[in-house]
């Protein structure tokens, strides 16, 4: 297991290599409902896909469509780092995808209910202007068109 | 890196008028990215909800992420959870 020192030491490894985008502001939709009305949309960027899609590549900014009907165990994770250890995605999807988790919490009536897709990207994308130009706000749009109105984000 | 395009997906969903919340491993990276709302959590790369095979931990950290649409405050709003860590037997 790498130590938390060891991680610190990669993660500026990573920030000296990599250009990290720099803002000033954050943009800003406050929540109007409250959450156990609300449709509710996950987002990973652990690279999980389907048996039957294409696998991600490195510095891959596409996306997969992962429906919400989906057995969690039949993901795989196609996040090439080697920055982080992924025995833990490896044994349980949730780690980095907690889909169900979150069809616990719309059993309980805690959200009001879960979007029919979410979506899995890649991380560790060196060159994100595809990202930020094309298929974030594509994947933005499609879960707007959902009547989505929260996003639950999680990195690995 | 993964928080990094979690922050920069994250601003053009809230930017499309979805409200919008994350996990944060890395908190150098958020503080630039500046995404809506996120949550800065104690655990290794790879492990964002805490520890595999471990529902009640991960829903107390999505419990405490989900916590954050609640703030009024202006975002970007990065709050550090409440959770003490990997290797101090949370739970």
């Amino acid at each position: 297991m790498a130590s938390i020192r060891k991680i610190d030491h990669i993660i500026q490894f990573f920030m000296k290599f990599y250009r990290i985008q720099r803002y000033k502001t954050s943009p800003h939709t406050p929540l109007c409902l409250p959450l156990n009305e609300c449709k509710v949309a996950l987002i990973t960027t652990a690279g999980f896909y389907l048996p039957e899609q294409v696998p991600f590549d490195s510095n891959d900014c596409s996306y997969r469509e992962i429906p919400n009907s989906i057995q969690t165990e039949v993901l795989s994770a196609g996040h090439k780092s080697e920055a982080y250890d992924k025995r833990g995605i490896e044994k349980d999807v949730n780690l980095a995808f907690p889909l169900d988790r979150f069809k616990e919490l719309e059993i309980e009536g805690k959200i009001g209910s879960l979007n029919h897709r979410h979506f899995s990207f890649m991380g560790s994308i060196t060159k994100p202007k595809s990202l930020i130009k094309r298929t974030a706000p594509e994947v933005a749009q499609m879960l707007k068109s959902d009547g989505v109105d929260v996003a639950f984000l999680t990195p690995v | 890196m993964c928080n990094q395009s979690v922050g920069l997906i994250q601003r053009a969903v809230e930017e499309a008028g979805i409200s919008t919340v994350s996990i944060t491993l890395v908190e150098s990276i958020t503080k630039r990215v500046k995404p809506p709302r996120a949550l800065l959590v104690p655990y290794r790369l790879g492990h964002p909800l805490g520890e595999p095979n471990n529902p009640t931990l991960q829903h107390a950290i999505i419990a405490e992420t989900l916590e954050l649409l609640q703030d009024e405050g202006t975002p970007p709003i990065l709050k550090s959870s409440n959770r003490k860590g990997e290797f101090d037997g949370q739970n």
